[in-house]
């Protein structure tokens, strides 16, 4: 048997059946490394295994660890969605999918820093410090869910879950060179995650390759009672076997064409797609005439229903509180201390939306941009299977590069976002490296195609072979 | 000049009713009646992080029949928005109630426009420092959650309300048609149905609506419509010194009769509504419907107008209905019957039975069960007994309960009736009144009570004046 | 453009106390985005629904039977003051 470290999730539950592996060895083996990790992306980490690890062996996971994104409750386990605010918080249950997870057999191994309340794209707006890229450590591994794709990528965690509202699962995948699917909105129970934008927010898989991705997300989806903006998936999330496209109509956007993309990913895409077309795919030019309004309806949409979701974090029933002789001074100065600065310009940008005079100029006009972009999409969909794009417009970019300057760091969703305002799953995979650092392809499809999604991605991944392992061994840098 | 301008009362209400559901709004915690602080709590109803609302079917149900029974048009997709403002009694920063789309839009009740009705979550409690007692000094308050999320609906009229006695009036009838429904306990002392009044006024004549205020949190309707009379003098008042009314909340004190201006919460103004994307529309499909239209028993307004076919007064129609009890009392009494009509079981139980039972109380747990009062119905119909007699039969039951043929017999109450009987007695009057005997010869019929009044006295009331006056006038060969 | 006034207008709707420094440099920031974001403006967006949902359930309704509710040692476990069985605060009425 090769090495813990180097087998992928599912090789690890085949080690375990065949007898060369325990759940209690491979347990270990991802705790210590947590616990001496270094680049800052774990917030909580198992000080044992759980008790009952070898009664495991017979459910599906095989009590292969998880690292879970720090806004998922875990019943007595700190969740402060990488905000002050929560600091210590223990919540009194564990989040729908979390549960979901435990009960196929997988285990809780730690929890992983984030971007405060999920509002960012470096998790440099985390107020336990920023998380590094483990590709190089002097950049950021991508936000907001950060801390989990460092964890997979670094091998601190076979696999780990993350949340997308706008590209937080995307970008940090393409950004650590692992695999992270954003799934079909309400496919899997928002119950349990601490909101940022409850139409936009969806809960996700990443591992190192598409394999696992598949296998984590197969357990994770399911229609919640809890939560009533869940469904259920019409097909059971089967585990991808694909060789070839052949047959596969991908569009590709024709605004990809534009500036702003940097050379080394426009050389990495290009040869995934050539990689594509090799494999039977064909490749058209689609045109989303609104997509490129994508990024300020989400500044609308996104602040405006956190604006509100924050709101309960006033200092009365839990968290930090900061004592004052009246009531307004509490709740204004426990917010002032309690939330960081992105946090805070994106509650006065969605209170601005949301107040008197402005409902239509900007959060009705933001509803109607994404009515256009399904649209778009819909249209798009006649003609080609599934989208292909770049997941970022650029490589992992150095920590503090764009922190005092909101809107570059906003664009690093443009490409993400069209399909979170659609509710509609894409993923990212790694498709090659630019200057040493990982690049991100993005593939998505119709409401419902995640098995269409997963086949292509394990199809391409495949045939692209590209090597994640430098990551696990402290960085190709 | 301005003195002599007439002024127009303008009152809309707003009434939140709690629903009688099992469990909370948007939770599955069990409504909390007086149980300990913050013991029917959850992370939903407690606004914990990554908590959901998933919204109650039984409180759709109750709601859309309280849209059937107040004839509302009913929407067949609502939406619930957020209501956003900070308050220690708001777990989540905001409320979930419903906007611009209605579970139920314009209907009508007892000739008042209803606007709307739509369904919302409650606060929690907040127990003030300065009030409870509990706590030293006012400079703190506690809350308790157990009764946040609970259902609530909101019923809101048109303006079209013109005098306090009105308001009063259709807010009664609401509450018998509410409780007939069985969706709430409209119990104002307990919380369960509260009212705010919007008042204005505005010179008889004129169509606008003049700036209004609100009065807030009323606890009886004897308050209210006492509050509106104090609001409606404090507005014309103002207005014929020459001021302006400003728009503004207010309490009324029922002790002192005075109103004060509630401090407006800062910027409450500003409820930043948005569609609550936690919750899908509300979709009503044809089987809510019908099931909602099963459940309907027959209304208090029904009722009034079935008993008046009966051919009971509109008074004592009104009585009988608005007070389901006394519906159901009459009912199976006048069912009970023999031999007397509705018409005599409604005016024994509005003018006698009534009289001598406490206000509010249901005749139903009195000594006089509805079987009991059918049989003194009958006796009177059958006239073993007079209505003079069975007032004091009623004296007996009500103090003692019993059966009324014995009463009547124990204590000699029994109709002295026949040719045979009373003419001895009325000859007796007529000798003893020689001079209102010679004046009934004449024609002259006035005196005619004196000699019934003698035949009473002598017959311990035991006779009826009706024949009493027969037997006179064959005596006197009239 | 976002003024200083209407930053503080808009922090205190949201209960945010701002330093000085914050509200300026809050006044700059909001204004770029919200630049960004007038270009919604450019839109024909008249007859457009709008979608504040992208997924309808069938059935979104929970059945009327109550569950267990917290035990009260719980729901207070992370409250900053508790006293007389409640979660105190400062009086909303000082």
């Amino acid at each position: 048997m090769s090495d813990i470290a180097d087998l992928s999730a599912a090789q690890a539950i085949a080690a375990i059946d065949a007898g060369d592996l325990s759940p209690a060895d491979l347990f270990e083996h991802y705790r210590a490394a947590s616990a001496a990790e270094e680049l800052g992306a774990l917030s909580w980490v198992a000080d044992e295994a759980p008790a009952d690890l070898d009664a495991l062996e017979g459910a599906p996971l095989r009590g292969v660890p998880l690292a879970v994104k720090d806004l998922f409750c875990t019943e007595g386990v700190p969740s402060q969605a990488g905000s002050k605010i929560l600091e210590g918080y223990l919540p009194p249950y564990t989040a729908t999918v979390v549960q979901k997870l435990q009960d196929a057999g997988s285990t809780l191994l730690s929890k992983t820093h984030q971007d405060e309340f999920a509002m960012g794209s470096s998790t440099e707006n985390c107020a336990f410090g920023p998380t590094r890229n483990p590709w190089d450590t002097t950049r950021v591994p991508g936000g907001s869910s950060g801390g989990s794709a460092a964890a997979v990528a670094a091998g601190l965690a076979p696999w780990a879950l993350g949340t997308d509202t706008g590209g937080s699962i995307r970008q940090p995948a393409a950004l650590c060179g692992i695999v992270g699917l954003k799934p079909t909105y309400g496919a899997c129970s928002r119950y349990g995650m601490i909101a940022f934008a409850s139409s936009l927010d969806q809960a996700g898989p990443f591992a190192r390759d598409v394999t696992d991705t598949a296998l984590l997300y197969s357990h994770m989806h399911g229609k919640d009672p809890r939560d009533a903006t869940s469904v259920g998936l019409p097909d059971a999330t089967v585990l991808p076997t694909a060789q070839r496209l052949d047959g596969i109509r991908l569009g590709v956007p024709n605004d990809v064409e534009q500036d702003g993309i940097e050379p080394g990913v426009r050389a990495a895409f290009d040869a995934a797609l050539e990689t594509a077309k090799s494999l039977g795919a064909t490749v058209t030019e689609i045109d989303l005439p609104h997509a490129s309004y994508g990024i300020a309806a989400y500044y609308v949409l996104a602040p405006a229903e956190a604006s509100s979701n924050l709101a309960r974090f006033d200092g009365v029933r839990y968290g930090v509180r900061v004592d004052a002789p009246d009531l307004v001074s509490m709740y204004t100065q426990t917010r002032h201390d309690g939330f960081g600065p992105e946090v805070k310009r994106r509650i006065l940008i969605g209170t601005y939306a949301l107040s008197s005079g402005y409902y239509d100029a900007y959060y009705a006009s933001a509803q109607k941009v994404r009515t256009l972009i399904r649209r778009d999409l819909d249209a798009a969909y006649d003609r080609v299977d599934l989208i292909v794009t770049p997941t970022t417009p650029g490589v992992a970019f150095p920590l503090g590069s764009k922190t005092d300057d909101p809107l570059s760091m906003y664009l690093e969703d443009y490409f993400t976002v069209p399909f979170s305002l659609a509710g509609v799953p894409a993923i990212s995979i790694p498709c090659g490296l630019s200057e040493g650092l990982p690049v991100g392809l993005q593939l998505a499809g119709p409401a419902f195609s995640e098995n269409r999604i997963l086949d292509a991605a394990f199809a391409l991944e495949g045939a692209l072979g590209f090597d994640g392992s430098p990551a696990r061994k402290g960085g190709a840098a | 000049m301005s003195t002599q301008i007439e002024f127009e009362t303008v009152i809309g209400l707003e009434i939140h009713v709690q629903l009688k559901t099992n469990t909370k709004m948007f939770c599955s915690c069990a409504l909390g009646f007086g149980e300990e602080p913050n013991t029917r709590t959850c992370p939903v109803c407690l606004g914990l992080p990554g908590a959901l609302p998933v919204a109650n079917a039984q409180a759709i149900h109750l709601g859309l029949m309280i849209g059937l029974a107040l004839g509302c048009e009913l929407a067949p997709r609502s939406i619930f928005h957020r209501k956003n403002y900070f308050y220690p009694d708001s777990p989540k920063g905001y409320q979930i109630s419903q906007f611009d789309e209605p579970l139920c839009g314009a209907g009508e009740l007892g000739g008042v426009a209803i606007h709307r009705v739509h369904l919302e979550d409650d606060a929690a409690k907040t127990i003030h420092g300065g009030s409870s007692g509990r706590i030293d000094g006012s400079k703190t308050s506690v809350v308790d959650f157990n009764r946040a999320g609970t259902p609530l609906a909101e019923i809101v009229t048109e303006p079209d309300i013109r005098s306090a006695e009105q308001a009063g009036e259709f807010l009664r009838l609401l509450r018998t048609t509410l409780k007939t429904l069985g969706v709430s306990d409209v119990d104002m002392s307990q919380g369960s149905l509260r009212c705010d009044a919007n008042i204005s006024i505005r010179p008889v004549g004129e169509t606008g609506l003049g700036t209004k205020t609100e009065l807030k949190n009323m606890n009886s309707f004897r308050f209210i419509e006492q509050g509106i009379r104090a609001e409606v003098a404090r507005q014309e008042a103002l207005v014929r010194a020459g001021g302006k009314v400003e728009q503004e909340t207010l309490h009324f004190d029922p002790r002192t009769e005075r109103l004060t201006s509630m401090r407006s919460k800062e910027e409450a103004h500003d409820y930043r509504y948005f569609p609550e994307p936690d919750l899908t529309p509300v979709t009503i499909t044809p089987e809510m419907l019908e099931r909602a239209k099963a459940a309907l028993p027959e209304l208090p307004a029904a009722r009034t107008a079935r008993f008046e076919m009966l051919g009971l007064h509109a008074d004592t129609a009104k009585l009988l209905s608005w007070r389901p009890e006394l519906g159901d009392y009459f009912e199976e009494a006048a069912g009970a019957t023999a031999t007397a009509d509705g018409v005599a079981v409604a005016n024994l139980i509005s003018n006698e039975l009534l009289q001598r039972l406490e206000a509010d109380a249901d005749p139903a747990e009195s000594n006089v069960p509805a079987t009991a009062l059918a049989a003194l119905a009958d006796l009177v119909a059958d006239r073993a007994v007079t209505i003079t007699g069975a007032k004091k039969v009623l004296d007996t039951l009500v103090a003692e309960g019993g059966d009324p043929a014995t009463i009547v017999e124990a204590q000699g109450l029994g109709a002295v009736g026949g040719e045979d009987a009373l003419t001895p007695v009325v000859q007796a009057a007529l000798d003893a009144n020689p001079d209102i005997a010679d004046r009934l010869r004449t024609g002259d019929m006035k005196p005619m009570g004196v000699i019934i009044g003698f035949v009473m006295k002598e017959t311990k009331g035991r006779a009826d004046g009706k024949e009493v006056t027969k037997i006179v006038r064959s005596t006197l060969g009239l | 453009m976002i003024d200083r006034e209407q930053v503080l207008h808009v922090a205190r709707l949201a209960r945010l106390a701002l330093d000085d420094d914050e509200v300026a440099r809050a006044s700059d920031e909001l204004s770029k985005i919200l630049g960004h974001i007038e270009t919604l403006g450019e839109l024909d967006l008249e007859a457009v629904e709008p979608t504040a949902h992208v997924v309808e359930p069938d059935s979104a309704l929970r059945p009327d039977v109550p569950h267990e509710s917290l035990p009260r040692e719980v729901t207070f476990s992370q409250a900053p003051d508790v006293a007389d069985d409640g979660f105190r605060v400062p009086s909303p009425q000082a």
